[in-house]
C-alpha cells in the first residue's frame, strides 16, 4: 500500500459530504441558538466578561491609548449612528448655536452640577490625536479636544457607592416597531477617570460638528466607537445599570453587544 | 531515549499488514479537535464580522478621502442600471456575483460581503458574530498554549514539527514524490508535512491570534509595540484576514491528504492515538 492511486470517486463522496455539512451549517442551522432569548447565547456571551477581567488585569488602569501626531489626521472624522438627531429639544438648542445647552451632572454626586458650553470650554483642556474604531471594523484619526471627565466628576465629588457613569444623549434611535430610544451609553469608574476620556467639544481644530455629535460627545480613546455617546445630554452617576434601558448598559448593549468594548 | 527506541518501544507488531504503531500523544489529540471546532466558528463568525464592513486597508486607519484600500467586497451599480457584486483587489475589480458583494435570490438579493451560508449567523448580525467569535478565541489561544507547552517539552515540537537538515535535504525527492502522488506511511512525518504543520503551527497561529489582539483597542494602550509590529490596526485586520484565508487553504489540503492516504487510519490516528504504517518494502521506496 505504498504505492496510492486516487480514487476520485471516494475523494468526491467524502468531500461532497464535507461540503454540504459545511453549507447547512452556515444556512442557518446554528439560527435558534444564536438568538438574544436562547440560553447558548448566554453562555457564549459570558466569554465577555472573561475579556473584561482579563484585560483589565492586562492594562494598567492609566494605560494611555496611542496618540498620532497631527500630520495623520488624512481625513473628516468619519460619522456614524446618529448624524443629524431630530428631537425637538434638540433642534431648539441647535437653532441657537447651543447658546442655551447645559450639560448636567447628577445621581450619586454629593453636588450636582451643569455647565454652560462657554463654561466647559473655559475649563482646563486636554487635546488629543487619537483612533476611533467603529465597532464594525473601521478606524479613523482625529485631532480631539475636550474637557477631562475626570474634572467634573471631582467638581460634583462622586459618591463611594457609585459604580458607572451613565450618559444620557439627545438623539433618539429608531427601533422599528418598538418606536424609537434615547441613546445611552455607559463606562465603569476606570475607563471615566482616564487621562484621555473627555468630553469633547472640539474635533480637528473646529467646533464639534453635528454629524460628530454636538456640542459634546465623550471620548473613551481604549474602547470602540459605539461607547463614545454623542450629543449628551447629561451624566448620571450610578451604583447598578439595570434602571437604565433594558438594563445592559446602552443602546446597542441591550440589542446584543458587549459593554465592554475594549476589543 | 533515542527516536527509534521511542517509537519502537510503542509499537506492536502485525506481520505483514504493517504496524500499528502510537503516533499522537493526548494533547495533539485534544487540541487538534479543540482547533478544529474553534477554527469552524472562528471562520463563519469572522465572515460574519467581516461583512459589517467588507473592506480591508492598509495602514493605521481606514481611507474613506483617500485610497488604502486592498480588498473590497460591494454592490455597486454599472452605467446601465445593473447591479452587481464586484470583489476589488488592489484596485482590480472582478464581477463575483452570488458569491462575494451580492448573493442570494436573484429577485432579492443581498448586498453582502460573504454569503448567507458562509456566515454565522446567516442574516447580518454583527453583535452575535463577535458574542461567538470571542468565545471560541479564548478556546483556540487555550489549546495553542497548551500544545506548544506540551510540544516543547514531549519533544514533538522538535522531533516532528521541526524539519531537521536531513529533511530538508530530501526536499526535492519529497516533492516529486507527493507531485506523483507517491505517499510513504512509515508513522513519521515527511518534509513537506512538517513544513506545512511547522507553518500553521508556529508560524499563522501566532501570527492570526497577535493580529486578533493588535485589533483590540484595550490591547493597544497595554502593548503599543503590537501596532508597530503590523503596521497598524487596519494592517493587522488585513493580516488577520490573510491568516484565515490560508487556513482555508490548509484545511482543504489537510482534508485532501487525509482522504488520499486512507481516511479511516488518519482518522483513528488522531481519535485513539494508533496508527498503522505501511508494511516494510524498502525497495518500493526507492523505486
Amino acid at each position: 500500500m505504498s504505492g496510492f492511486i486516487i480514487n476520485r470517486r471516494r475523494f468526491l463522496t467524502v468531500a461532497g459530504a464535507a461540503a454540504s455539512a459545511v453549507t447547512l451549517s452556515g444556512c442557518g442551522a446554528f439560527d435558534g441558538f444564536l438568538s438574544s432569548q436562547s440560553p447558548v447565547r448566554d453562555v457564549l456571551a459570558s466569554a465577555n466578561s472573561l475579556t473584561y477581567r482579563v484585560q483589565r488585569m492586562l492594562i494598567d488602569a492609566d494605560a494611555l491609548a496611542p496618540e498620532f501626531s497631527a500630520s495623520e489626521v488624512r481625513q473628516g472624522q468619519r460619522p456614524n449612528g446618529s448624524t443629524d438627531p431630530t428631537d425637538a429639544d434638540y433642534l431648539a438648542l441647535k437653532e441657537k448655536q447651543f447658546a442655551d445647552y447645559r450639560m448636567t451632572i447628577g445621581g450619586l454626586v454629593e453636588k450636582p452640577l451643569s455647565f454652560s458650553l462657554d463654561e466647559l470650554r473655559n475649563m482646563p483642556a486636554r487635546t488629543q490625536v487619537t483612533r476611533h474604531d467603529c465597532v464594525e471594523g473601521w478606524s479613523c484619526i482625529a485631532k480631539w479636544t475636550g474637557v477631562p471627565l475626570a474634572t467634573i466628576l471631582d467638581e460634583a465629588r462622586v459618591k463611594p457607592e457609585a459604580r458607572f457613569v451613565v450618559f444620557h444623549c439627545y438623539d433618539s434611535m429608531d427601533l422599528g416597531l418598538s418606536g424609537a430610544v434615547r441613546y445611552y451609553e455607559s463606562i465603569d469608574l476606570i475607563d471615566a477617570r482616564h487621562p484621555q476620556t473627555i468630553l469633547a467639544y472640539g474635533c480637528n481644530d473646529e467646533a464639534l460638528r453635528v454629524a460628530n455629535g454636538a456640542p459634546l460627545r465623550v471620548r473613551i480613546e481604549r474602547q470602540l466607537g459605539y461607547k463614545m455617546a454623542k450629543y449628551i445630554k447629561g451624566i448620571e452617576l450610578a451604583s447598578t445599570l439595570a434602571p437604565y434601558g433594558s438594563g445592559k448598559g446602552g443602546f446597542w448593549e441591550d440589542l446584543g453587544y458587549e459593554w465592554y468594548a475594549g476589543i | 531515549m533515542t527516536i527509534i527506541d521511542d517509537i519502537e518501544s510503542r509499537l506492536t507488531h502485525h506481520g505483514d499488514k504493517g504496524n500499528v504503531i502510537y503516533r499522537h500523544r493526548i494533547a495533539t489529540r485534544i487540541t487538534h479537535w479543540t482547533w478544529a471546532i474553534a477554527l469552524f466558528f472562528l471562520l463563519l463568525s469572522g465572515l460574519q464580522i467581516f461583512n459589517a464592513h467588507p473592506e480591508l486597508y492598509i495602514g493605521k486607519q481606514s481611507g474613506f478621502e483617500f485610497d488604502n484600500s486592498v480588498l473590497s467586497m460591494r454592490a455597486m451599480q454599472a452605467a446601465d442600471g445593473k447591479v452587481d457584486g464586484y470583489t476589488t483587489i488592489f484596485g482590480q475589480s472582478y464581477k463575483t456575483t452570488g458569491v462575494f458583494g451580492m448573493s442570494g435570490p436573484a429577485d432579492n438579493p443581498s448586498y453582502r460581503g460573504f454569503p448567507a451560508w458562509a456566515t454565522l449567523p446567516s442574516y447580518q448580525d454583527l453583535a452575535t458574530g463577535r458574542v461567538i467569535h470571542f468565545f471560541f478565541a479564548w478556546f483556540f489561544v487555550a489549546a495553542f498554549l497548551v500544545w506548544f507547552v506540551a510540544s516543547l517539552i514531549s519533544g514533538h515540537l522538535r522531533r516532528d514539527i521541526l524539519p531537521s537538515r536531513a529533511d530538508i535535504r530530501g526536499l526535492p525527492k519529497s516533492l516529486s514524490d507527493h507531485l506523483r502522488f507517491r505517499f510513504h506511511h512509515d508513522g513519521r512525518y515527511n518534509v513537506l508535512q512538517k513544513l506545512a504543520y511547522a507553518g500553521v503551527l508556529l508560524v499563522i497561529f501566532p501570527l492570526i491570534i497577535l493580529t486578533g489582539i493588535t485589533m483590540s483597542p484595550g490591547m493597544n494602550a497595554a502593548w503599543p509595540w503590537l501596532l508597530d509590529v503590523f503596521g497598524g490596526r487596519q494592517t493587522a485586520r488585513t493580516i488577520h484576514f490573510v491568516c484565515m484565508a490560508l487556513l482555508v487553504a490548509f484545511f482543504l489540503i489537510h482534508i485532501f491528504m487525509v482522504v488520499a492516504a486512507g481516511p479511516l487510519n488518519e482518522m483513528r490516528s488522531i481519535i485513539t492515538g494508533w496508527y498503522r504504517t505501511d508494511p516494510e518494502k524498502k525497495e518500493e521506496h526507492t523505486a
